[in-house]
């Protein structure tokens, strides 16, 4: 991965506009600054009115927040999306593979394609899940990978997020904003649909049901309504038409699942979780949970009650497990990988670790198990005392970091305060795994706005932007 | 629906049928204290500590009844569960709970209400601004009840939080007349005199009925006919027996294999449908509220236990 000038969604090297962003690129020209300024006032408003917020942890209890929406949208050509979705499908395929493989028969552990401490030993690893038989082998039904694309032109896999990936709800809400904030843009161009995410993803989560049911009842399970995401969790529930409970709303007897419900009990067959782990099931995980439900895991090892996503699978999108995804497609699947990694340092490694210690101010340093954008050290970004206080930890507990090259994300035009100037941004696809692999053209744009920032994440300041795939 | 779901629709409007009543009771109350003796002032002071059921908590303080005080403990402590203050919160925090469920335009006019309750100053309420502020919080209810009638789905988030509003309704026009019995009159000559007339009138006007009475009887105002008219005349809209048509009707749509809440709640409606007021005063007119506060009682904590699980 050499360095280079970096790579412009919108502008070629020469400065002139890539087609596909062509149309685009002439209604921004045209359309008056005031009309813009005054249509980007109109989306706040709208976000507020209809509550589409986030709470902010450390923020005073339930407060909430807007997530800044940019309405430059970022353009992708059907071609290319075409490729990243191969990519995409067969990446969370292996991962859903690797998933099943280490909970029965180990053989990619047997075979050495990877260290089994580097399993075995893993905090995602849930030894209780050895043996349990899953519908259709799925272990992430959803999937937000999160990509980048560097100066080279080429998109790399930065994460896999095969827990409870987050953000979804925006990637539908910014394509409804932006069509009824600016409609004359889709006439120009063919913008292909992402609204109906919600039906796809009903149809997984109803395709994951235990085998013997015939009509699936399905409910989203949320930690609450001061969890940072509670919108979207409430946004998915009701778009679904499915009921959106909380730990308190669900019982378990003789190891079945049920909501209390004003007509009594109601028989529950899918839970959508967005409730970690270690919070499901005080019997089984964490005793002090007040957010799970008691004799959920039982119920679910009886195989009464499918969990989506199912329990274990942060043993896979561990940045530890990261650099052996590539390994996998090769394992399970006897194909070269479409989507290329990150290169990887494992500071767990002496020889790594060296390596890290020595380029510090050029790289990224992540902890294995964070996420959301903390606990994480951007080099180039960073003050004399940042370096130190990270040298030390990394001397102190290696095994709990890794490291990657600084990657120059690629740039989008973006609104500023004055005017309009390249941010970096990501990109977040969501794939759905049930009977079949599946997603939607398109995914979560995430802006860094302050300038030269690379951190994307909405808890640190980034904002999003509507995602195109056109024709 | 969810039976958590249901609990907190339920409470909702409760919550804001309770802040529109405390500010009915303490509207006329601040009217009433400007008329009488000494003594009757002090017992009309006493009334609305008597019909919240608040009055150890008041003490407590080891204040002076005072207006003043009273608007201080029942509108505006946030300590105080049952001020306007505390219900108009619980009631925005229910509704956060569940906005999802309910209509947006249900949540937004909650979320005003509370937004603009935060702001409200101690100084604005005081003596003339008291009866603004009354106002204010009568309109917030009604609005409410409007938006929720106007805005939601006729399923169960609409027949919770009827049964919610008319519960509660019903228990407060119950412990409004029953107050009379607690303010005594100075002496025997006095009733059927200007003070009681003023009383009884202060009473009709705090449930909006004064024009009802005025209509219905055209008569001076008589105990008899204010007690027919609030307990059991189905066409005055807070009556007793007016709010149990509709908490009946609640009760009918909601579905459920309980039987306990709804035996309870047809019992009570017919019992309101066939009395007889002059045997209601035979009987002790006090006695006869007591009973029927009992009753709703029971019927809330067995709506509880059938719907909406443990509270």
């Amino acid at each position: 991965m050499e360095r280079r000038q970096k790579y412009d969604e919108m502008h070629a090297a020469d400065g002139g506009v890539r087609p596909h962003f062509g149309p685009v690129a002439e209604w921004l020209a045209q359309t008056p600054a005031s009309r813009v300024a005054e249509k980007r006032r109109e989306a706040d408003l709208l976000f507020h009115r209809v509550g589409i917020t986030f709470a902010v942890y450390g923020d005073e209890a339930g407060a909430e927040r807007l997530i800044p929406f940019d309405t430059i949208p970022r353009v992708i050509p059907k071609a290319e999306w075409d490729e990243l979705a191969r990519g995409l499908r067969q990446r969370v395929d292996a991962l859903n593979r690797f998933l099943h493989d280490i909970y029965h028969g180990q053989e990619i552990l047997k075979a050495g394609a990877i260290p089994a401490e580097q399993v075995l030993k893993n905090a995602g690893f849930q030894k209780e899940m050895r043996g349990v038989d899953l519908p259709n082998r799925v272990y992430s039904n959803i999937a937000g990978i999160d990509l980048v694309r560097h100066s080279d032109g080429k998109y790399y896999v930065l994460e896999d997020n095969l827990r409870t990936p987050s953000g979804v709800s925006y990637m539908i809400e910014n394509r409804k904003m932006m069509m009824r904030l600016f409609p004359e843009l889709f006439e120009r161009q063919t913008v292909l649909p992402v609204e109906h995410y919600p039906s796809m993803l009903l149809e997984t989560l109803r395709a994951s049901a235990p085998p013997r049911v015939r009509d699936p009842v399905v409910a989203v399970l949320t930690p609450g309504q001061y969890n940072s995401a509670y919108f979207e969790h409430a946004f998915l529930a009701q778009q679904m038409g499915v009921e959106l409970v909380e730990g308190a709303d669900l019982f378990t007897k003789d190891n079945v699942v049920y909501m209390r419900t004003t007509s009594g009990r109601q028989r529950v067959d899918v839970i959508y979780r967005r409730l970690d782990d270690a919070y499901l099931d005080p019997l089984a995980f964490r005793k002090d949970s007040m957010l799970g439900v008691p004799g959920l895991f039982a119920a679910y090892r009886a195989g009464n009650v499918a969990l989506a996503n199912a329990v274990g699978t942060g043993v896979a999108d561990d940045k530890s497990t990261y650099p052996y995804v590539p390994e996998m497609i090769r394992f399970y699947l006897k194909e070269e990988p479409i989507l290329a990694n990150v290169p990887t340092w494992h500071c767990g490694r002496p020889r790594d670790l060296a390596h890290v210690l020595e380029n510090l101010a050029q790289l990224v340093v992540k902890e294995v198990q964070g996420s959301g954008g903390y606990g994480m050290l951007v080099g180039p970004a960073a003050s004399r005392s940042e370096l130190g206080v990270f040298r030390k930890l990394l001397k102190e507990n290696p095994r709990n970091y890794i490291a990657q090259p600084t990657l120059s994300l690629s740039t989008c035009p973006t609104f500023v305060k004055h005017g309009v100037a390249p941010r970096h941004v990501d990109l977040r696809p969501y794939v759905l795994s049930g009977k079949e692999v599946k997603l939607v053209p398109g995914g979560l744009t995430r802006v860094a706005l302050k300038e030269g920032s690379l951190v994307v994440n909405s808890s640190q300041g980034g904002g999003t932007k509507d995602t195109w795939v056109v024709e | 629906m969810l039976s958590r779901v249901a609990d907190k629709i339920y409470w909702m409007s409760r919550q804001i049928e309770r802040a529109e009543n405390m500010a009915r009771i303490l509207g006329v109350t601040s009217n009433m204290v400007l008329f009488g003796t000494k003594e009757t002032r002090e017992q009309n002071l006493l009334a609305p500590l008597t019909i919240t059921d608040s009055a150890d908590r008041y003490f407590e303080q080891k204040k002076p009844v005072t207006l003043q005080g009273l608007v201080d403990f029942l509108a505006l402590d946030p300590d105080n569960p049952s001020s306007i203050y505390s219900c108009l919160r619980s009631a925005r925090e229910n509704a956060h709970a569940v906005r999802w469920q309910i209509t947006s335009e249900m949540w937004e006019s909650l979320n005003t209400t509370w937004l603009e309750m935060r702001r409200v100053r101690r100084s604005e309420i005081a003596g003339a601004g008291a009866t603004k502020f009354f106002d204010w919080v009568k309109d917030r209810s009604h609005l409410f009840r409007g938006v929720t009638y106007g805005t939601i789905m006729r399923g169960d988030a609409f027949n919770f939080s009827r049964l919610g509003t008319f519960l509660e309704r019903a228990d407060n026009t119950a412990r409004i007349l029953d107050v009379k019995y607690h303010v005594h009159l100075p002496s025997v000559k006095d009733v059927g005199g200007a003070l009681d007339h003023y009383q009884w009138t202060a009473l009709l006007r705090s449930v909006s009925s004064f024009e009802t009475y005025c209509t219905l009887y055209r008569d001076q105002v008589l105990p008899i006919n204010v007690a027919q008219l609030l307990i059991l005349e189905r066409r005055m809209p807070r009556s007793l027996a007016a709010c149990f048509d509709q908490v009946t009707q609640a009760m009918e749509r909601i579905e459920g294999h309980d039987r306990a809440a709804k035996r309870l709640a047809s019992e009570l409606h017919a019992r309101l449908t066939n009395a007889d007021i002059e045997e209601i005063f035979k009987d002790g007119l006090h006695e006869y509220l007591t009973e029927c506060i009992a009753d709703m009682n029971e019927l809330a904590v067995r709506i509880q236990r059938a719907y909406l699980g443990t509270a």
